[in-house]
């Protein structure tokens, strides 16, 4: 079996895995991180979405082997030592989600979205969105909650 | 759902990947970015018995300068080909049909070659490719040779590509400032794919239109050129009655499918609608 070296969320993880293996599965099964949820089989709906090498990809879509000799960032690496990330704080204060199972894609979307357009519009946070389905919010407050995160970072990056 | 088992080849060069397809022969497939192969082999669409990686060929990644073209890597990312200042600068329109291809996740992943090399005819790619005349570049392990887009798309899912060829680089034509350019995408939702697309490249001559070239997405089993449309274009003066009559001819001489979006009758008054769309705005742009 092939052998991996991931790091996720700042730790390093040497594994040998089934090529088969989605980093999905591997990030939940193997690793524990059951914070990455799978919404669907058709690589559509965004809830598995992480951060790969500073890219939102949907984990559901690589190989764990693909993943080999990269850099994983899942929402359960997001906060800083206890201290929630921006786009975290913002989902809550904001009331974007309800049952929250899209949360974990969105902010880790979001966290793409915002590394490549610090300060997006509304439409621009739409559109970079787009392959993140949420069932429940309609939205509006997850642009909301995205719009008062990239404020919130902005202030942070000036002061 | 998980695909089935296979074995894994990590290949690190276009030699390599040419030797493991000779080598395991039609057992063997390549992978790319995987979005498109990866969902059918969940769904066990696809059961390929040996997967070989192109992920770590660098020489495939990335766009180039030759001189009278551009020269993208079969790897490079959608996201790599959106952004790239040699694309933007002489073929846009490939940067914006780019943009149009699903969510940001998958054009972080999915390339360029992974794109063209899976014909599907709904694709954004192929219709753009065949409106700018590009070239693909493919090696086997007689050589290299190059396949026109006219001539690379064949089939539903298929190409001009033998089992042992690996796509390895499309040429672009650089395109000067006198070429204007749109992509129409029809579609139900933003991620999906097109019901049908049309892509217009159009050259300015002194308020005239020097030359039109019109791709349609999802329009048959391969991408097809509005040549009734084109006819009418070439020379004709830049004015929205000359679009208009141009646009109606669009659907002409095609034979679209019929799916769970459209009808073949649609589909045609998409086409024409859209590519009247295409004609007005490249002319605009
Ligand atoms: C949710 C979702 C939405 C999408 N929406 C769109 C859309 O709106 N429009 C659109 O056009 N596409 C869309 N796609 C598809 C996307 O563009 C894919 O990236 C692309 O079709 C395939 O590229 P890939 O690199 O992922 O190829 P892979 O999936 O890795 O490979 C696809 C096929 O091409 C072959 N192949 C790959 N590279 C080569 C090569 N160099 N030489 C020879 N054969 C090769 C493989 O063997 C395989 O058969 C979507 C995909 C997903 C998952
Ligand atoms: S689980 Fe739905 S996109 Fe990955
Ligand atoms: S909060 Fe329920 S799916 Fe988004």
């Amino acid at each position: 079996m092939p052998r991996i070296s991931v790091n996720v969320d700042g730790t390093a993880f040497t594994d040998e895995v089934e090529p088969r293996l989605l980093l999905v599965h591997y990030l939940r099964d193997r690793l524990g991180k059951t914070g990455t949820n799978i919404g669907c089989d058709t690589s559509n709906c965004g809830a598995c979405t992480v951060v790969m090498d500073g890219l939102s990809v949907k984990s559901c879509t690589v190989l764990a082997v693909q993943a080999d000799g990269s850099d994983v960032t899942t929402i359960e690496g997001l906060a800083d030592d206890g201290r929630w990330h921006p786009l975290q704080k913002a989902f809550h204060t904001e009331h974007a989600l309800q049952c929250g199972y899209c949360t974990p894609g969105m902010i880790m979307a979001s966290v793409g979205l915002l590394a490549d357009n610090p300060d997006p519009s509304d439409e621009e946070v739409r559109e970079g969105l787009e392959g993140n389905l949420c069932r429940c919010t309609g939205y509006q407050n997850i642009v909301k909650a995205v719009r008062t995160a990239a404020a919130e970072m902005h202030e942070g990056a000036t002061r | 759902m998980i695909p089935a088992p296979f074995e894994y080849v990590r290949v690190g060069s276009v030699d390599e990947a040419v030797d493991a397809l000779s080598e395991h022969g039609e057992e063997a497939t390549l992978l790319a970015g995987g979005h498109s192969l990866l969902p059918l082999m969940r769904l066990r669409l696809a059961v390929p018995e040996v997967l070989v990686d192109l992920g770590r060929v660098d020489e495939l990644r990335g766009v180039r300068d030759a001189g009278d073209h551009l020269a993208v890597g079969a790897m490079t990312t959608h996201h790599q080909v959106m952004s790239d200042p040699l694309v933007r600068e002489h073929c846009g329109v490939l940067a914006e049909v780019t943009g149009e291809v699903g969510d940001p996740q998958v054009r972080h992943r999915g390339t360029i070659g992974g794109a063209c090399a899976h014909g599907d005819a709904a694709g954004d790619h192929p219709a753009c490719l065949l409106a700018l005349d590009a070239t693909m570049v493919a090696r086997d392990p007689g050589g290299t040779r190059e396949i026109t887009a006219a001539d690379f798309f064949t089939g539903i899912f298929e190409t001009a590509l033998a089992p042992d060829e690996v796509l390895t680089e499309v040429h672009l034509p650089k395109l000067d400032g006198s070429w204007g350019f749109d992509y129409q995408k029809f579609q139900r939702v933003k991620q999906a794919w097109a019901i049908v697309g049309a892509c217009a490249l159009v050259r300015r001559e002194d308020g005239r239109i020097g030359e039109a070239r019109v791709g349609l997405t999802n329009l048959g089993s391969v991408p097809v050129r509005a040549t009734g449309t084109e006819r009418l274009l070439a020379g004709a003066a830049a004015e929205p009655d000359a679009l208009r009559e141009a646009a109606a001819q669009a659907a002409e001489g095609t034979q679209p499918p019929t799916d769970s979006n459209a009808r073949p009758d649609y589909r045609r008054h998409l086409a024409r609608v859209l590519t009247l769309r295409a004609l007005q705005n490249s002319l605009a742009s």
